[in-house]
């Protein structure tokens, strides 16, 4: 569980912060109403958003009545099992093509870290004895293709790309093409950042992902949307858009070695049904762990 | 590409809907008393509830609302509720000055230094936009005639440094590098010496971003500031931030000594709580906000149209000067008359909406029209200038004689019309029933444009708009009672418009 130790080693180093980490409502010896309220404002305070605050809150007091804990110590514990059970109930694995190559869409706002994040779901498919390309889909911001091309070099895999400027939907289609030629297993789709509430953009993105799925049958077979742990509620409507857009299948949640908690994942699972697949832990090449809800969310609520 | 609206602050409802404006939900919440006496504690307590939870929806962090809520009841009891408001608009008034009050007020200036250069060092986490946001910098004061030159000091991003020699290419103003195996303070104090070489004016150094936890980045931060002690700590935030900001303002904070605050991402459709949060933490003002990769000089930061934009209040101010910005006045008056007297063509027709275009992509419009967050399904209507074009295709496709008279236009001609302008007859009719609904509407508006059309008739003129639009289906409480700004009529006004911004900023 060596990631969650990096996870916690980040929480940790906001402990000593006056704004607290999630454990330091464990302060008070009684279960109370105050109790509660400081719980709340602890989930409140890791991004959970309002409502599922209130639903996790709730969940948690129905359970400590059920059992009789007056024991503040326990709480945690039921936290964390009610956290788990608003994370589960999606679907996390990836899918693959039953034949020939699978083909990867990643999508997110900008500066989410998309690119890092291709660049090491490449290593980690690598690693595993796959043959995989990387498409320069984001053809927009200044130097994003050699950033690409940096990621490819350093991982040691191809990657397919076509001169600034010039439309992703024909990178997508290039790699396509040259997935088949060169038999590879995975091609991973690297997008341009974008805010979701642009129209223009959304509808490129649309068509990138008709484009795929045109030209190799049940593609994008992953819809990967890229979010940031520190970004607050916005990121539930982000979701939201980009589902709408491209039927994003699973979360790549990324920055999480940071002091931020990622709460915001909770809203978007419970009321989206959108699974977190992968979590970002770092810059380096490994530092990308499949999601484990209980882990998370023991990690979370541990103190 | 991408679109480029300036300083707009949209309100950004989101689409999650869940929290409508705080104004709104005020209403709701205090609309029932009839009282126009004092607030009491109940009302009061009803009322924080829905400010606490507005603050929360807007990402401001959990400790800082609760101070504010309790300042604002503070406040708020026993206050006297004004003549022209309801009780519900007397407390979003207090909550809307205390926090103008906290983001700072007025609009905060750039320090320069008595004796050139200028340094302004950016800092911020990975991602939160600051090589984009030194390029805008860098423009922003070659518009105000100076030199500027940047320092691409970020050697751990694989190509960090390219991005930003890309960037400066595209507006000629000199980047500074040394590759990325060279310490960052060693860059930082080679680019001083080169500024003056070249005779630059104004040094931006772009630093690394790393998370904020990171102590070796911390350190390296702290060694370039101590190296070129600049006039200008710019912390850069991500307007989309959650809870988190706090942690990030406060390390960079109490790392480095930061001067003030720039806010990028304002273009989407965040209420940017996080502002408030960096706010109350450092006590730096917030000087730029950015909107757009499309490298523009940054604008200056209106705190008052961000607070109105937390409380999902719309930011008529923003609109009311793009309006005048964008709106030709002759035409505006031309059309006036022409509503007078009941002669409203197609071609006006067309004419409207061109001017509405100008002012920007609509969605963005509609985001600063309070009350536009109402307005059920807005979310889904599509609101892409194609819609426009395939407006202005149909009426191109008409004679002059159908324009000016459309009530020519039979069966017949409508199907020539739809084949000359490639679309349905159905949506030829369309454009027809939104013309006649529009022109239906102005009548009824007043008799001209000349008039102040108030919320209800914008919120009415863009339903009509929408209608043949998209499925915008009904407009939600259509008779909320919101403080009436007078938004005045899209196409005209011109001059009512102006009077009326100068009268909003006495007050």
């Amino acid at each position: 569980m060596g990631l969650f130790d990096r996870f916690r080693k980040g929480l940790e180093k906001s402990r000593s912060n006056i704004w607290g980490r999630l454990g330091g409502w464990l302060q008070g010896n009684r279960i109370d109403a105050q109790f509660y309220d400081d719980m709340e404002e602890a989930l409140l305070a890791s991004d959970v958003g309002f409502d599922t605050t209130v639903w996790l809150v709730d969940q948690v007091r129905r359970q400590q009545q059920k059992e009789r804990i007056s024991d503040p110590k326990e709480l945690p514990r039921l936290l964390a099992s009610a956290m788990t059970e608003a994370l589960s109930g999606v679907n996390s694995q990836m899918h693959f093509a039953s034949e020939g190559p699978t083909l990867v869409l990643v999508v997110g706002v900008n500066g989410v870290g998309k690119t890092t994040s291709i660049a090491k779901l490449a290593h980690h498919y690598k690693s595993e004895g796959k043959k995989v390309i990387l498409a320069a889909g984001d053809t927009f911001r200044a130097a994003a293709i050699e950033q690409l091309m940096e990621w490819g070099g350093r991982v040691g895999v191809d990657v397919v790309r076509q001169s600034p400027g010039s439309d992703p939907a024909a990178v997508v289609f290039d790699a396509i093409a040259a997935a088949k030629a060169r038999s590879a297993d995975l091609i991973i789709c690297d997008t341009a950042g974008r805010l979701h509430n642009k129209a223009n953009l959304m509808a490129e993105l649309s068509k990138v992902y008709k484009v795929a799925a045109r030209e190799l049958p049940g593609a994008p077979h992953e819809v990967l949307l890229v979010l940031d742990a520190v970004t607050g509620q916005n990121a539930v409507s982000q979701a939201q858009v980009f589902r709408e857009a491209v039927s994003v299948s699973g979360i790549v949640l990324t920055k999480l070695d940071g002091t931020a908690k990622g709460g915001v994942i909770l809203p978007i699972v419970r009321e989206l049904e959108i699974p977190v697949k992968w979590i970002g832990l770092g810059e380096r090449m490994n530092d990308l762990e499949v999601f484990d809800a209980k882990d998370f969310a023991d990690a979370i609520c541990s103190s | 590409m991408y679109h480029s609206l300036g300083e707009r602050v949209s309100n950004g409802s989101g689409v999650s809907a869940v929290f409508e404006g705080l104004s709104n939900s005020l209403q709701k919440a205090l609309g029932k008393l009839k009282s126009k006496g004092k607030l009491t504690d109940e009302d009061v307590q009803s009322a924080m509830r829905e400010v606490r939870l507005a603050l929360l929806a807007a990402d401001v962090n959990v400790k800082v609302v609760k101070d504010f809520v309790e300042r604002v009841r503070e406040r708020s009891i026993g206050q006297e509720v004004q003549k022209s408001l309801t009780p519900g608009q007397q407390v979003v008034k207090i909550v809307h000055d205390e926090l103008t009050a906290l983001m700072g007020g007025e609009e905060a200036r750039l320090n320069m230094a008595p004796k050139p250069p200028t340094v302004v060092m950016l800092a911020g986490l990975q991602g939160a936009g600051k090589t984009t946001t030194a390029a805008k910098l860098a423009l922003s004061f070659r518009k105000h005639g100076h030199r500027p030159m940047l320092v691409a000091a970020d050697v751990y991003r694989p190509a960090a440094i390219t991005q930003l020699q890309v960037l400066g290419k595209q507006i000629d103003i000199p980047v500074f590098d040394m590759g990325t195996r060279e310490d960052p303070v060693r860059i930082a104090k080679s680019g001083m010496a080169e500024a003056e070489r070249l005779g630059a004016d104004v040094v931006i150094i772009d630093t690394a971003g790393r998370l904020h936890v990171d102590d070796a980045l911390m350190d390296e931060l702290s060694r370039i500031g101590q190296a070129v002690s600049p006039n200008e700590l710019l912390l850069v935030v991500d307007a989309m931030t959650g809870q988190d900001a706090v942690h990030v303002a406060q390390t960079f904070h109490d790392r480095l000594s930061l001067t003030g605050v720039i806010l990028t991402k304002l273009d989407g459709d965040t209420r940017g709580g996080a502002a408030l949060t960096v706010r109350a933490v450092t006590g730096c003002p917030i000087k730029f906000g950015g909107t757009g990769e499309k490298i523009e000089p940054l604008e200056v930061f209106h705190p008052d149209r961000l607070a109105s934009r937390i409380l999902g209040m719309g930011d008529v101010m923003s609109l009311i000067e793009r309006a005048q910005e964008t709106v030709d006045m002759e035409q505006a008056e031309e059309m006036q008359k022409k509503l007078l007297s009941a002669q409203f063509t197609l071609d006006d027709f067309r004419a409207m909406f061109q001017q509405v275009r100008n002012m920007g992509p609509l969605d963005q419009i509609m985001k600063m029209i309070p009350g536009a967050n109402q307005l059920k399904g807005l979310e889904n209507v599509n609101l892409d200038d194609k819609r426009f074009q395939r407006i202005d295709a149909i009426i191109s496709s008409m004679s002059k004689e159908e324009r000016a008279d459309p009530n020519l236009m039979n069966a017949s001609r409508r199907r020539r019309v739809a084949n000359g302008s490639g679309v349905t007859v159905r949506e030829v009719n369309q454009v027809l029933n939104q013309y006649e609904q529009t022109r239906q509407m102005m009548k009824r508006f007043g008799g001209g444009m000349g008039k102040k059309l108030g919320l209800r008739g914008a919120r009415k003129a863009l339903k009509s708009m929408g209608k043949g639009m998209g499925d915008l289906a009904e407009l939600g409480g259509g008779d909320t009672q919101l403080p009436d700004i007078g938004v005045t009529g899209l196409a005209g006004g011109g001059s009512e418009t102006r009077r009326r911004h100068k009268k909003k900023k006495k007050r």
